[in-house]
């Protein structure tokens, strides 16, 4: 009788152990967006044009450096920082300007920005910039967008597409 | 650090109060908590590897094959895909109690410093196995956690591209995500089986698998669970959409939340700073060692019965170095010598009845030395009186709460009840100095220093060596391995063996601290 009593009490300390398990496995639920609103990220990896431009080597200067590293044009690594703009309905939410990545700062540079939105229709501006000039900017695209609840709109840029993507 | 680790074992000392019931000391798991979590692991380990059979890498393919598995295969890969799961969740429950133990038992500092710090790497290796396990459904769950995870990477300045834009939307996710991801989830697995490895490279005769009965009551519990509640997807990831409500896995992404409350950068400084603290609690303050053991070339005669019963690999045996007609010699390693004195007690030469020469035995703590004990246990018995007279010897974990003013009671206090060579209960009772020998240790028989108990027992019942010599009353020495929850317990238990005890059928003279002329000094002893 002990051992069935010992046997028992196992049982209901394995029982409440599997529902600690079971239970917190996946529950309880996390809400971690809200149900009525929509998702836009803004992400772009770009790299804006070089701090000043190229210049070709003296004949003396490329006699100087190793054989190998003989380059006629003298480059410098440095890029300008990118410059953007998104604006969603007249109000702006974000405007910052990226600095480069990497060490020498020839990288690009990285933004990578959430914004939650009500469902519904939308106007949106985007605008980037990424040469030397001081006003205005090089991109820009103007659109109209009807997001639903939890629906999720990337803006993503690619120099070589034309500039800036919606992904659905 | 004792405000926080006095609360805490006191939970766990009512804990395993309650399940010592049910379990015994054997089957507790409290005190195979190591071991339970190394047995999860093997289940997750197996039931992966089956898993693994029927899983297909691809955007689609990973979801489509882990529904086939659940639904269609639900007798099987089902049952395999949910054991799984929840001894995955089993092995961090297991890992963080036993963490939380060792530390609320002070069990993280001194020479066990290295198994401390190797645990910080394994929470870190399970919580990113667990992660790349729940990308790899491709629900929304395993959606929620990638993208949660790469924005939380991307805080860190070591990617060039961001890795969250790989989850920007559809067409720019790629079934080689996936492979990375099934790399990840099988090479972390095997880095975290090295680990284990190292963790337990300082400690002699790991516990690595729990007691059968225990281990078969656990895979019941995960089975009836896999069987009752089986895990599920949580519907296919739709990079176009956002997942609003998760059901998060709370054992491993409980960081998650924090992550999207705090920030990415205050998380890692969490994670980080978490980890740094854990790993240097060791040494805040840094224990200091009351003494460790010292090796006596003139009494040692590399009988390797020390190396043995160490613990904590402390002792290695050398060639011989004194030139005298022996292989072997004993050797301490001060770095990993924890002080518990159990090779002490199983040095044959540690006898009290020492007629020709001091009590110097082979080895020896060097600041408790045996000859120290001898003496405390003259002077505690000196002014025992009564018809009943205990002599209690304890370690300070099974004298916690000192002893209770009980007549004819009188404690000494050893640094583990292993420590104790059988021969001193026996020079206790042979000379009449007590009636009765309790032995007080950690609770339920888990020992701090690891096998005191184990040793203990083993000795007194003759099935290790030094043995208790058969001429000692068995029944004149009680053993009390409760860790004394409260000097109100500890008397009542006192009370009860003084009561146990047969009465003395021709009382002798008690003899007097006169150990070197004794006429009994059995050479045989112990050898």
């Amino acid at each position: 009788m002990n051992m069935l009593f010992r046997y028992a009490g196992q049982a209901l300390v394995y029982l409440i152990f599997a529902a600690f398990l079971g239970y917190f496995a996946s529950a309880p639920v996390y809400n971690h967006f809200p149900a009525d609103k929509a998702l836009i990220k803004l992400s772009l990896a770009h790299g804006a044009a070089r701090e000043g431009g190229c210049r070709r080597r003296t004949q003396e200067e490329l006699q100087k450096l190793a054989p190998n590293m003989r380059r006629p044009m003298d480059c410098p690594r440095q890029r300008l920082p990118v410059v953007i703009e998104f604006e969603i309905d007249g109000v702006t939410l974000y405007s910052a300007s990226e600095p480069p990545t990497g060490l020498s700062g020839d990288g690009p540079s990285r933004i990578y920005q959430r914004f939650t939105v009500s469902a519904g229709k939308h106007d949106i501006v985007a605008r980037l910039r990424d040469s030397d000039r001081t006003e205005g900017f090089d991109f820009e695209k103007k659109a109209t967008i009807e997001l639903k609840a939890q629906q999720s709109l990337a803006i993503d840029f690619r120099q070589e597409m034309g500039g800036f993507l919606l992904r659905w | 650090m004792l405000f926080l680790q006095r609360p805490l074992r006191a939970v766990f000392d009512l804990i395993e109060s309650w399940l010592d019931k049910p379990f015994g000391p054997d089957w507790n798991p409290m005190y195979h908590l190591g071991a339970l979590g190394f047995f999860y692991f093997w289940v997750v380990a197996v039931s992966g590897i089956y898993v693994y059979i029927f899983f297909d890498t691809g955007i689609s393919e990973a979801y489509d094959s882990v529904e086939y598995m659940t639904h269609d295969q639900w007798y099987l890969a089902g049952v395999m895909r949910s054991l799984h799961r929840y001894a995955s969740d089993g092995m961090v429950a297991m890992m963080m109690l036993h963490m939380v133990r060792e530390f609320s038992l002070d069990r993280h500092r001194g020479s066990r410093w290295f198994t401390w710090f190797t645990g910080v790497p394994i929470l870190w290796l399970v919580v990113i196995c667990g992660i790349t396990g729940y990308w790899l459904v491709w629900d929304s769950l395993a959606q929620y956690v990638a993208t949660a995870t790469t924005e939380w990477l991307d805080w860190l300045p070591i990617f060039g591209e961001s890795v969250a834009r790989n989850f920007l939307s559809p067409e720019l996710l790629d079934d080689r995500f996936f492979t990375l991801m099934v790399f990840l989830h099988i090479a972390v697995p095997l880095i975290l089986l090295l680990v284990l490895w190292i963790h337990l490279q300082r400690v002699s005769k790991p516990e690595i698998f729990p007691a059968r009965g225990l281990a078969v009551g656990s895979f019941g519990m995960l089975l009836a669970l896999s069987l009752a509640w089986p895990a599920l997807s949580q519907g296919p990831a739709d990079l176009g959409k956002v997942p609003a409500a998760i059901g998060l896995d709370w054992f491993y992404l409980i960081a998650y939340p924090v992550v999207e409350i705090w920030g990415a950068g205050p998380a890692w400084a969490l994670a980080f700073g978490g980890s740094t603290f854990i790993c240097i609690l060791p040494w805040l303050p840094r224990l200091q060692h009351k003494s460790i053991a010292q090796v006596d070339l003139a009494n040692c005669n590399g009988c390797t019965r020390c190396q043995v019963d160490c613990p904590f690999a402390a002792i290695t045996m050398n060639p011989r170095s004194d030139g005298r007609p022996f292989e072997r010699e004993a050797v301490v390693d001060p770095e990993l010598c924890t002080g518990c004195g159990l090779c002490a007690g199983a040095c044959p030469t540690s006898t009290p009845f020492r007629r020709a020469s001091a009590l110097v035995p082979g080895i020896d703590l060097v600041d408790q030395p045996l000859r120290d004990l001898r003496q405390q246990i003259q002077d505690a018995t000196d002014n025992l009186s009564g018809e009943r007279r205990v002599l209690m010897l304890g370690c300070a974990h099974g004298m916690r709460f000192g002893h209770p003013a009980i007549d004819g009671v009188a404690a000494v206090q050893l640094p583990c009840v292993g420590a104790l060579p059988p021969s001193f209960i026996d020079y206790v009772l042979s000379r009449n100095l007590a009636d009765g020998v309790l032995l007080a240790g950690c609770n339920g028989g888990e020992c701090y220093s690891r096998f005191g108990i184990r040793w203990t027992e083993e000795r007194l019942a003759g099935e290790r060596d030094p043995h208790l010599r058969s001429r000692v009353p068995r029944d004149r020495i009680g053993q009390l391995w409760t860790g004394a929850r409260s000097a109100k317990q500890l008397g009542k238990e006192l009370r009860a063996f003084q009561a146990r005890l047969p009465e003395r059928p021709a009382k002798t003279e008690k003899s007097k601290a006169q150990p070197e002329a004794s006429p009994e000094t059995p050479a045989e002893e112990t050898v």
